[in-house]
C-alpha cells in the first residue's frame, strides 16, 4: 500500500496539466458558476478532448478509451477540476455508450460511438415518467412493433437538456402482458428529430431551464435501434445506472469547491473579521473537508478494485449518496457564507428581471441558485433512498 | 498509488484471525476480563510467537521490516475480537518512542518489546490536562546528570500489566508551553513509582500512576530534552492510526451482528430486517464503516509525510471514526432492542469499545479543532 505517484504518473500529470493549460477554451474560463450555458459552450471542451482522444477515458480501449490506470484517471479529474473545467456531459459518454458497447451490435457501435466521443452528437435520457420516478419499472410509454418500426407513445419527464439533444435513449414497454413490471421493457435509441417528439421546458426553482417534458406521439423508430434483446431492457437500464453512479461522486470538483468556499469566507466579514476566522464557520468547513477526504479515499478504493477487474458494483451507491450529500452541503455553506448578497436573483440571466447590473461581490452570484439547484442531486440517478435500498438488498442481503 | 496488501500482511491477518477465532471467542474473553489478572500473558506470548510484536519494526532494529500498515492489519483483527492485551500501549507507543531512541535504548528496551518480555504503558494524560499533550503538571527537574520526576498520570491504559512506562513531563517553561516537554522511560519498579489499578468500562485495565521523587539518569530521556513534543505528537498520530484500524474491526463486527440479528428477530410476524426504516439505518452503518476504512488507510499511509499533512490526516481520521463509531455503536444497540442492553450479548461490548476509542488520544471536538488550526497554518501557502 502506498499513495505515491510513480515517475511515469508525475510525467503524465505534467502532460495533462500542460495540455489543459494550452487547450482549455478561453471563452469557458470562469463559466463554472453560470447556469445558462449554450450548446456550444457545453460542447467546447468535449470537442477538444475528442480530437485529442481523451473524451472517453473510461471506455475500453478498442472503442476509444485511453487505457488509463485508476491513478491516471484520478489525476485526470484532479487536473480538470483545478481549472473548473466544464467536462463532457454524462448522457452520451458515461450512460448510453457503455450500454451500446456492452450490449449493442456492431452496427450500432460503429454508428453511435464516434459521435459520442467527438462531442458532435448530444444524447438525452428517456427514463423517468410522471408516474414512474423511483418506481421506474412502472413506466408506461409503449413501443409497439409495426413492420420494420416500433411506434412509441407516452410521456417522459426530467429529460435533462433535451432541448439540445440529437438522440435519446428511451425505456419503453414492449410487452404489456409480462408478469413482472421489470419484464417487457426495451432499450431503444431514438433520433430526437423524428416526427411526433415534442420537448417542453420545465422551469426549476433556481430559474433554469435544465429539464424537460418529452412527449412521444406515434413516433416511428426503425427496429434496428433496439439495443440488445427485446424485453430485456431493464437489465441494460440497471447496468447504465451503476455506471452513472460511479462517476457521480464529483470528488475533485468538490475539493475545488471547498477551496472556493474558503476564499469566499476569507473575504466575507463578520464584526470586521474574516468569516473564515470564526471558529463556528471554520469548523463547518473542516468537517466538510474531512467528509470529502473519506469520500475521496472510498472512491480511490473503488477505482482500485475496478482496475482489478470488477465492474462498478452496488458499492458505487455509497459514492452516489455521500458524493451528493457533500455537493449539497458545499453549496449550502457557500450560500451561508455570502450572507445578504445571496438574495439578488439570476444575475445577468434572461427572464429573471435582473438587468445584469452587478450588485454585491462576484462570488455571491448564483450562490443561492446553485444551492437550490443542487437539491436535485439526492433525487436524480436513483434517489439516495433508492441507493440505500440497493445496498440493503445487494450488499446486506436484507 | 496502491491499495493492495503484501503477502506478509495477508499472512499476518489470516493467522491472527484464526487465533482469535479459536482462542478469543466472546465467552472466553468475558471470563478473562472478569478474572483477577484481566488479561492472558500466554496470549501475549502467542502474539509474540506469531511475530505480531515485531511486525511493524525495521529489520535493522530486529523487527520484521514492516511498518504502520502491518500494525493496521493487526489492530483491525484485534478490533474484531475486542482484544484487551496492550498492543497499542506497548508496541505502537512504547515501540514507537524507543525505535526513535538511542542505540543503547533500543538495545535495552526495544528487543524486549518485540519479544514480549517488556511491556510498556504510555503515561501522558493528566487529571487536568484533558487532551492537550503539552498541558503537563508532572515535572522532571534536573538533578546532576539526571532528573527527578514528580506528578500524577491519569488513566494509563495497560499500566497494571506494564514493566515500563514512557512518561511525558515538563522540564522547563510554563504549564501549556509547547517547548519544555521531555519524554522519559521509567521502570515500573523504580523507587517512588506507585499505581492505583482499576478496570475500564471497555474491559481493559488502567492505572493512576504517581511519581514521587523518582530519580532517573540522563539515559532515560528519549529524544531531545525540552523538545519532546514533536516526538510525542508523531507517536500519538501513529497510535491514532492504530486505534482507527481497531475501530474499523469493531465496527465491522457490530454491523454484521446487527444485520444478522435483524434477520432472526421477528416482530409483527416478520423479521425486523424487512422494515425499511431499519434497513436504511443498517445501510448508513455500512457506509460509515466503509468510510472509516478509507480514512484509516489514508491516515496510515500519510504517517510518513510532512508534519502538517500527517497531523491533518490523523485528526481527520480520528474525527470521522469518532463519529462513525458513535453512530454504529448506538444503532447496533438500538436495533438489537433490549437484548443490546444486556451484558450477555457481545454487541454492547463493541459499543463500549467504540465509545472509548473516541476519547482516546483526543475526541472528535479536539481533533476538529486541531485540524482547523492546521488548515489555518497552511492558508498563506495555499494563497500563492
Amino acid at each position: 500500500m502506498n499513495l505515491d505517484f510513480s515517475p511515469e504518473e508525475i510525467a503524465f500529470r505534467n502532460e495533462v496539466r500542460e495540455f489543459i493549460r494550452e487547450n482549455y477554451p478561453k471563452e469557458l474560463e470562469g463559466i463554472g458558476s453560470r447556469e445558462d450555458l449554450t450548446r456550444e459552450e457545453f460542447l467546447a471542451w468535449h470537442k477538444v478532448l475528442g480530437k485529442k482522444g481523451w473524451s472517453t477515458p473510461a471506455w475500453p480501449e478498442k472503442y476509444g478509451g485511453t487505457g488509463w490506470t485508476s491513478t491516471q484517471r484520478y489525476i485526470w479529474s484532479e487536473e480538470n477540476a483545478r481549472v473548473d473545467a466544464l467536462m463532457p456531459l454524462p448522457f452520451g459518454v458515461s450512460m448510453v455508450a457503455p450500454v451500446i458497447y456492452t450490449f449493442g451490435n456492431e452496427e450500432q457501435k460503429a454508428r453511435h460511438l464516434p459521435g459520442i466521443r467527438s462531442g458532435e452528437v448530444w444524447w438525452c435520457q428517456g427514463y423517468s415518467e410522471p408516474g414512474a420516478g423511483s418506481d421506474l419499472a412502472s413506466l408506461k410509454t409503449t413501443a409497439v412493433r409495426d413492420g420494420d418500426h416500433y411506434v412509441l407513445n407516452g410521456q417522459k419527464t426530467w429529460t435533462t437538456l433535451a432541448q439540445h439533444a440529437d438522440w435519446g435513449f428511451f425505456l419503453c414497454r414492449t410487452d404489456p402482458t409480462a408478469k413482472k413490471p421489470q419484464e417487457g421493457i426495451s432499450f431503444i435509441l431514438v433520433d430526437m428529430n423524428t416526427p411526433g417528439i415534442e420537448v417542453k421546458p420545465i422551469k426549476l426553482i433556481d430559474g433554469t431551464h435544465e429539464v424537460n417534458e418529452t412527449w412521444l406521439t406515434d413516433v416511428r423508430v426503425p427496429v434496428e435501434n433496439l439495443v440488445g434483446t427485446e424485453n430485456e431492457g431493464w437489465t441494460y437500464a440497471k447496468f447504465l445506472l451503476a455506471h452513472e453512479r460511479s462517476g457521480i461522486a464529483g470528488v475533485a470538483r468538490s475539493k475545488r469547491g471547498v477551496e472556493r468556499l474558503r476564499s469566499i469566507a476569507s473575504e466575507e466579514l463578520v464584526d470586521g473579521q474574516p468569516l473564515l476566522q470564526s471558529q463556528d464557520f471554520a469548523r463547518k468547513i473542516s468537517q466538510l473537508e474531512i467528509d470529502l477526504t473519506a469520500l475521496e479515499f472510498t472512491e480511490l478504493r473503488t477505482l482500485a478494485s475496478e482496475a482489478a477487474g470488477k465492474g462498478p458494483g452496488p458499492e458505487s451507491s455509497i459514492l452516489k449518496v455521500k458524493g451528493t450529500e457533500i455537493q449539497q452541503r458545499l453549496t449550502e455553506l457557500t450560500l451561508e457564507a455570502v450572507g445578504n448578497y445571496g438574495a439578488p436573483y439570476g444575475y445577468g440571466m434572461e427572464n429573471t428581471g435582473n438587468d445584469g447590473f452587478g450588485v454585491g461581490p462576484d462570488h455571491a452570484n448564483f450562490a443561492a441558485e446553485t444551492y437550490f439547484n443542487m437539491r436535485k442531486t439526492s433525487i436524480y440517478g436513483g434517489s439516495n433512498e433508492i441507493q440505500r435500498n440497493i445496498i440493503s438488498k445487494m450488499i446486506l442481503g436484507l | 498509488m496502491d491499495f493492495n496488501f503484501t503477502e506478509e500482511q495477508n499472512m499476518i491477518r489470516d493467522s491472527l484471525s484464526r487465533l482469535i477465532r479459536e482462542q478469543y471467542d466472546f465467552d472466553t474473553r468475558r471470563k478473562v476480563v472478569e478474572s483477577e489478572a484481566g488479561w492472558r500473558p500466554e496470549m501475549w506470548a502467542q502474539f509474540a510467537e506469531l511475530g505480531l510484536l515485531m511486525a511493524p519494526f525495521s529489520e535493522e532494529d530486529g523487527g520484521l521490516g514492516g511498518g504502520p500498515i502491518d500494525a493496521m492489519v493487526v489492530m483491525e483483527e484485534f478490533g474484531k475480537g475486542l482484544v484487551v492485551e496492550p498492543y497499542v500501549p506497548s508496541v505502537v507507543c512504547g515501540g514507537g518512542f524507543l525505535k526513535r531512541g538511542t542505540d543503547a535504548q533500543k538495545e535495552e528496551y526495544l528487543s524486549g518489546i518485540m519479544s514480549g518480555e517488556n511491556i510498556f504503558a504510555f503515561a501522558y494524560a493528566e487529571p487536568r490536562g484533558r487532551y492537550n499533550l503539552a498541558d503537563l503538571e508532572t515535572t522532571a527537574k534536573k538533578d546532576g546528570a539526571g532528573f527527578v520526576l514528580n506528578g500524577h498520570k491519569a488513566v494509563v491504559i495497560g499500566a497494571p500489566w506494564a514493566t515500563h512506562f514512557v512518561v511525558t513531563a515538563r522540564t522547563s517553561g510554563d504549564r501549556r508551553d509547547s517547548n519544555g516537554v521531555s519524554v522519559f522511560v521509567v521502570a515500573k519498579d523504580a523507587q517512588g513509582v506507585s499505581t492505583r489499578d482499576y478496570p475500564t468500562v471497555d474491559g481493559r485495565r488502567a492505572s493512576e500512576v504517581y511519581f514521587e521523587n523518582v530519580a532517573v539518569g540522563a539515559e532515560a530521556v528519549i529524544g531531545e530534552v525540552d523538545n519532546g513534543l514533536p516526538l510525542i505528537e508523531t507517536v500519538t498520530d501513529e497510535a491514532i492510526a492504530a486505534i482507527c484500524a481497531e475501530a474499523c474491526g469493531a465496527m465491522k463486527v457490530a454491523h454484521a451482528m446487527t444485520v444478522e440479528y435483524s434477520r432472526q428477530r421477528k416482530q409483527f410476524g416478520v423479521p425486523i430486517g424487512k422494515f425499511q426504516v431499519l434497513q436504511h439505518r443498517m445501510v448508513d452503518m455500512f457506509m460509515e464503516h466503509e468510510q472509516s476504512i478509507s480514512m484509516t488507510y489514508m491516515a496510515t499511509l500519510k504517517l510518513d509525510e510532512d508534519e502538517v499533512t500527517r497531523k491533518k490526516a490523523a485528526s481527520a481520521a480520528k474525527v470521522r471514526i469518532g463519529q462513525a463509531g458513535r453512530f454504529i455503536g448506538q444503532e447496533a444497540v438500538q436495533i438489537h432492542g433490549g437484548m443490546g442492553m444486556t451484558d450477555e450479548l457481545a454487541v454492547g461490548h463493541y459499543f463500549k469499545r467504540l465509545t472509548m476509542i473516541d476519547s482516546e488520544f483526543g475526541n472528535i471536538d479536539h481533533h476538529l479543532k486541531r485540524y482547523t488550526g492546521l488548515t489555518e497554518m497552511e492558508l498563506p501557502a495555499a494563497a500563492e
